[in-house]
């Protein structure tokens, strides 16, 4: 409780007009936003539902074969197969489908205003602070004017995880360009090369492992924050999950809450894997050898 | 005309933006520059590099070599004075003329190579062509010619973590040979490599050099590597030159006590050519009796000759010619660094 001498601010208030005055005057920009969302994860989610269960099983398992060896390959197979055995098939692959969309424009976002940050240190203290706020701000936060400024469906639950899921992948492509060796952006610059170029063809690639962990990263908290997503009808595991919860059937809940984690696991591996094909990654594990 | 001119050339770290100014404005000496907080890295360095000259830079970690170095390519811009290189004034030139500048006249070598981990040893080697936009196809057949030149044929599809240090360093110098640039810079090149490795590099390079014909500017902290490669030596200290000339008036006319201790223990017989101690040839002398030495013969090479010899030493040039003599007592003095030929004539007229 404030002290008496203190005058109360209305911070929620003014956040409240702002985002009444979001919603009256830029309503054609949000329904343009909502419009190429929803068109884009229903195009996933066909994607991932038109061929019969078992051939998307098995490609799923073949991607995971061919990124970790057979071993994962085997073990991937096993937990989807599980996962349509439980019946959760359709919920897990329309999750999926959300997981995917929110990351692609999290990617999107997020790697340019990360080579940004790392070539421009005012912009990087400026931005630091939001990257902050929108990571350490309780998620469910941004559901309520999400919700308000689209409808309720997938839309709201999306941009609620890209605004959640956007931090760790500004914040390590940032890093991964800043620990670049500096000798090895001089030696670009001493040949002569084009700021550009040299990030293009050096900074990138060497920065490449902590902008996949970025990726990885941003995958798993798409995934996580998904599931919170259900509560506003974003549907999928989360809406199982959610239904489970309040109607206290445990046997759903948890169904749904183990298919979120062969989710897991299975992004988490995948992306790790694809982490380790860059070619610093190769560059490594041939130096090992050598 | 020289490659390489330096005027007056100055560079002041300081995190207070606007105090170099100042300093350098009122005159400041190095001590009012550290009392002030700020770093004299170099100071007032002036000096010319000849076309096809190895000029080397050495001194003390510390001393500001990297830092001098880095302002003849506009890697670092100097606080004050001019650096003109192939007859361009580059302090004032903009980011774009620069970067052609560096393509196409200096290129560099680093201490610890420098190399792209992610690329091929093929694909390292031809950067600088690619730096400057030459097709595919054609940089790397250019890149292979010089992985030959350095002996790495074998290994233009490997990746460099797969390579010892010399064969990295030996790709860093196809890199920058392969730009055809007239110059080079070298920062340390050897210093991260094996002795053994390090004197076969430096005979690699002086070998190439006869037959590029490169104006190179190279660093190091070994004086004994500065004068195996050296045509001149600039001695630095404390960010100022405080001598430069050729290995041999350093080390038999040290211009200070500084520059006197570093040349303590170099080994003489080495450095020292019969040309550099010998004396006048004075009276008629007769080249029948007396065994000749080439003017260029290391002292090393004199000593089974001069003990062989009951008379003085001929020294002779090229073409034959009695150029002067050397009795065993200058040869011995020049040994053990006390007087030299020039230095005695002196004091004898
Ligand atoms: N970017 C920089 N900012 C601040 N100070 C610097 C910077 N670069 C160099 N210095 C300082 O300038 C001085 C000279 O450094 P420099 O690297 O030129 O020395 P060096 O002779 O090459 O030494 P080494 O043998 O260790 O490479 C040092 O005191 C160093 O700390
Ligand atoms: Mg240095």
């Amino acid at each position: 409780m404030a002290d008496d001498w203190l005058p109360r601010i209305p911070v929620g208030d003014a956040f409240e007009s702002g985002v009444d005055w979001l919603t009256e005057n830029l309503a054609p920009v949000f329904d343009w936003v909502e419009k190429v969302l929803d068109s884009g994860v229903s195009a996933l989610v066909w994607l991932l539902l038109a061929p019969p269960t078992l051939v998307t099983i098995a490609a799923m398992a073949g991607l995971g074969w061919w990124l970790r060896g057979w071993r994962f390959g085997l073990i991937s197979l096993v937990m989807l197969v599980l996962i349509d055995s439980m019946g959760q098939w359709e919920a897990a692959m329309s999750s999926l489908a959300l997981v995917l969309a929110a990351s692609l424009v999290t990617g999107v976002i997020a790697f340019p205003l990360g080579v940004l940050t790392a070539r421009n240190d005012t912009f990087s203290t400026i931005v630091r602070p939001i990257l902050d706020f929108m990571q350490t701000m309780p998620a469910f936060v941004y559901l309520i004017p999400a919700v308000m400024l689209f409808s309720i469906g997938v839309v709201p639950g999306i941009v609620a995880t890209i605004i959640f899921a956007m931090p760790p992948g500004v914040r390590l492509t940032e890093l991964g360009i800043r620990q670049v060796n500096p000798e090895m952006v001089e030696a670009g610059d001493a040949f002569g090369a084009p700021p550009r170029q040299v990030l293009s063809r050096v900074q990138i690639p060497l920065a490449m492992p902590s902008i996949m962990a970025g990726v990885n990263q941003v995958i798993m908290l798409a995934l996580s924050m998904v599931v919170i997503a259900g509560m506003v009808g974003a549907g999928g595991l989360g809406g199982v999950v959610y239904e489970g919860i309040t109607r206290l059937n445990i046997a759903s809940g948890f169904e749904g809450g183990l298919a979120v984690v062969i989710l897991a696991i299975y992004l988490d591996r995948v992306t790790a894997g694809l982490g380790a094909r860059s070619a610093v990654a190769r560059a490594e594990k041939a130096a090992q050898h050598a | 005309m020289p490659e390489i001119r330096a005027e007056g050339v100055s560079k002041i770290f300081s995190r207070k933006p606007g105090q170099v100014a100042r300093l350098i404005f009122t005159g400041a000496s190095a001590e009012d520059i550290r009392a002030a907080g700020a770093t004299p890295a170099v100071l007032d360095a002036t000096f010319d590099v000849q076309p096809g000259e190895i000029f080397v830079i050495m001194g003390l970690s510390g001393s500001g070599k990297s830092t001098l170095l880095r302002m003849l390519n506009g890697l670092c811009t100097p606080t004050s004075g001019r650096v003109h290189v192939s007859g361009e004034e580059i302090t004032s030139l903009g980011a774009k003329k620069l970067r052609n500048l560096r393509q196409r006249a200096v290129s560099m070598v680093f201490q610890n190579f420098a190399l792209f981990p992610h690329r091929s040893v093929v694909e390292n080697a031809a950067y600088a062509l690619e730096a400057r936009g030459v097709p595919k196809a054609e940089r790397l057949a250019k890149a292979r010619e010089f992985l030959g030149l350095v002996g790495l044929t074998d290994w233009a599809d490997r990746l460099p973590g797969e390579l010892s240090g010399g064969m990295r360093q030996r790709v860093g110098l196809a890199r920058a040979l392969a730009a055809e640039t007239g110059i080079l810079l070298m920062d340390e090149a050897f210093s991260a490599l094996d002795p053994l490795i390090r004197r076969d590099m430096q005979d690699q390079l002086l070998s190439l050099q006869r037959s590029l014909d490169k104006t190179i500017v190279f660093i190091t902290h070994d004086l004994a590597e500065a004068m195996r490669i050296g045509d001149r030596i600039a001695v630095m200290r404390e960010g100022r030159i405080v001598q430069i000339g050729t290995p041999q008036e350093i080390l038999t006319d040290p211009a200070d006590d500084y520059v006197a201790r570093f040349v303590r223990d170099v080994d003489r017989s080495a450095v020292l050519t019969a040309q550099a101690i010998m004396l006048p040839p004075g009276e008629a002398l007769t080249l029948d009796k007396e065994t000749t030495v080439s003017a260029r013969a290391p002292l090393a090479e004199l000593l089974v000759p001069a003990a062989q010899s009951p008379v003085p030493l001929a020294v002779v040039g090229d073409g034959g010619e009695l150029l002067g003599v050397i009795p065993r007592e200058t040869l011995l003095n020049a040994l053990a660094g006390c007087q030299t030929g020039q230095e005695r004539e002196v004091s004898l007229g």
